[in-house]
């Protein structure tokens, strides 16, 4: 019988398998379809202060074994995600969660952080640092070390809770930055971000996406994450949570090997609602295949 | 919603770029006409979504028009080859609202899901009537289909080389009452649909679509009354939430 167990930051996962945000809303769809209790976790659909719509449509274009979506942090706004979402999604899913947060400024954040961390089933906070500063110039945080590191600060200082960032991909050395968050004293990190990208409609002749770019994630980015994942291992210490393109147990045992603690499935689960499930129910016998009794021994192991 | 494998039963073309594709396998999911499924493609990362033009026990009947490489592979699909389906997607039309003279009113491969709703309401006791509009004489389909429910039906086209010269909305013109406007095509005919009707009515929206269930928020619309997510609490919107 082999040992899917890991632990992340003091918490107990069955599994490493977790739904990346903004993929798998506040699990209802999927309840309809099986237990979603068979998740190690679940990141829930990125909260933000205020209400927002997100961008218009069309806000999703197909590539080669990917998608690029523009949905611009669509939810109902922090208030509501608390009062309502979260109440609705503790009863069908029953373990800890992870509360993925987004902010436009410093302050929009910390209030944010303050909320989720009084939610009883809120186990994680994973930060998502690829939003645009209003007040610094509208650059995202996520592109400097500075501005990570100061994100991380403010959010640590406010909750007791695990604080993971979610780093962008969108940078020239993801390492400068994931070090700067460590320093400044985040407890893991989650990589990758979707990567920014295009498609235009040869019968229109202009972009597809109404918002023209909008991140690729899906297979195509898959062998990125694994080698952003391989180089931030080599460089922090804090946990590491690997997601990028990730579709099959053979994926997820990869992504560990590179360096990650736990693993999130974004854009597979579009394509199939059932992913999580199959990947879950499928990793025993890759784990056999590859002589692997025990997920949790084999993080990082592709490092010298 | 449930994801199942379906037997395609035929394949067959009923204009230059209209394909009519009847499938056998789990159609209990299904619970109103307008609702759709989300068919996964060979070498296609997303499900392309196909608006349900009839049911009837197991088989499943989907028209659609080639505009694309998802159904550019459709169209080229025989008899036995088996797809995965995720089946009983989108709200539907709502029938009870409709009183007894209902009108339908489609456009192009908007025509198909009003196929089983007039399937449904005639069931219903109700007496409904169809404008069909396309573009010139060989891209009708389904006329015939209609005629054979027992129901009364004015076909438009652009160019006049059938039935009445100009829109849908020309011939509702000629309509004298009805009770209710179901409707479905090309938003701008929506639009024009929405503006000359004079009753309630449903009208049931396209988008480029993320997973088609309601998780990636990908085909959000805004609504009088809170943003709507076109898969999932649409793709029928009611007259009276519609921005326009």
């Amino acid at each position: 019988m082999v040992d899917t167990k890991i632990t992340l930051s003091g918490l107990t996962l069955s599994n490493p398998v977790i739904p990346a945000s903004g993929t798998f809303g506040y699990g209802a769809e999927f309840a309809e379809l099986f237990d979603i209790n068979i998740l190690g976790s679940l990141s829930f659909k990125g909260t933000t202060l205020e209400p927002r719509f997100g961008n218009p449509t069309p806000r999703i274009a197909e590539c080669e074994s990917g998608m690029i979506n523009s949905v611009g942090l669509q939810n109902p706004g922090l208030k509501a995600v608390c009062e309502h979402e979260l109440p609705k999604l503790a009863e069908v899913f029953k373990k800890p969660v992870i509360a993925n947060l987004s902010g436009f400024s410093i302050e929009e954040y910390i209030e944010c952080a303050m909320a989720m961390d009084k939610q009883q089933n809120v186990g994680i906070i994973e930060v998502n640092v690829s939003c645009p500063n209003v007040h610094g110039g509208g650059m995202s945080f996520g592109v400097s070390p500075k501005a990570a590191a100061e994100v991380t600060r403010a959010v640590k200082a406010v909750t007791t809770k695990p604080v993971y960032i979610k780093l962008s991909p969108n940078v020239t050395d993801i390492v400068s930055i994931a070090l700067a968050c460590e320093e400044a004293g985040a407890d893991g990190l989650s990589l990758i971000n979707t990567l920014l990208a295009m498609r235009i409609d040869l019968k229109t002749k202009k972009p597809i996406l109404a918002n023209k770019m909008g991140g690729l994630s899906g297979g195509a980015i898959f062998p990125l994450a694994v080698r952003m994942v391989y180089q931030v291992y080599e460089a922090v210490k804090i946990p590491i949570i690997g997601m990028g393109g990730v579709s099959s147990a053979e994926d997820v045992i990869e992504i560990m090997l590179a360096g990650a603690s736990a693993v999130q499935i974004g854009a597979a689960n579009l394509k199939n609602p059932y992913a999580c499930k199959e990947i879950i129910e499928d990793l025993p016998r890759v784990m056999e295949k590859y002589g692997i009794n025990s997920l949790s021994e084999i993080i990082g192991g592709a490092h010298a | 919603m449930k994801k199942s494998i379906f037997t395609i039963e035929n394949n067959e073309r009923l204009t230059q770029d209209v394909y009519k594709m009847s499938l056998r396998g789990d159609t209990s999911d299904f619970k109103a006409p307008g609702q759709f499924v989300n068919i996964e493609l060979e070498g296609l990362y997303l499900r392309r979504p196909i608006s349900v033009c009839d049911l009837d026990g197991s088989n499943l009947t989907l028209i659609y028009k080639v505009v694309g490489k998802g159904t550019e592979q459709l169209s080229r699909m025989s008899r036995g080859k088996t797809l995965d389906l995720l089946t009983g997607l989108g709200n539907g039309y709502d029938t009870q609202k409709s009183g007894n003279t209902p009108l339908l009113i489609g456009g192009g491969v908007g025509v198909p899901p009003l196929y089983l709703l007039a399937k449904k309401l005639l069931a219903e006791g109700k007496t409904p009537t169809a404008i069909l509009g396309f573009n010139t004489e060989s891209d009708v389909f389904y006329e015939n289909e209609f005629h054979a429910l027992g129901m009364e039906v004015s076909i438009t086209t652009v160019d006049g080389s059938r039935g009445t010269k100009g829109f849908v909305t020309d011939a509702m013109k000629n309509c004298e009452v009805y009770s209710y406007t179901y409707s479905c095509g090309p938003e701008l005919m929506l639009k024009a649909v929405y503006r000359a009707s004079v009753t309630e009515g449903q009208f049931s929206f396209e988008e480029r679509m993320g997973c088609g269930f309601g998780a990636c928020m990908g085909c959000s619309c805004e609504t009088k009354y809170g943003y709507k997510r076109i898969c999932k609490d649409g793709p029928v919107l009611e007259k009276g939430e519609i921005v326009w």
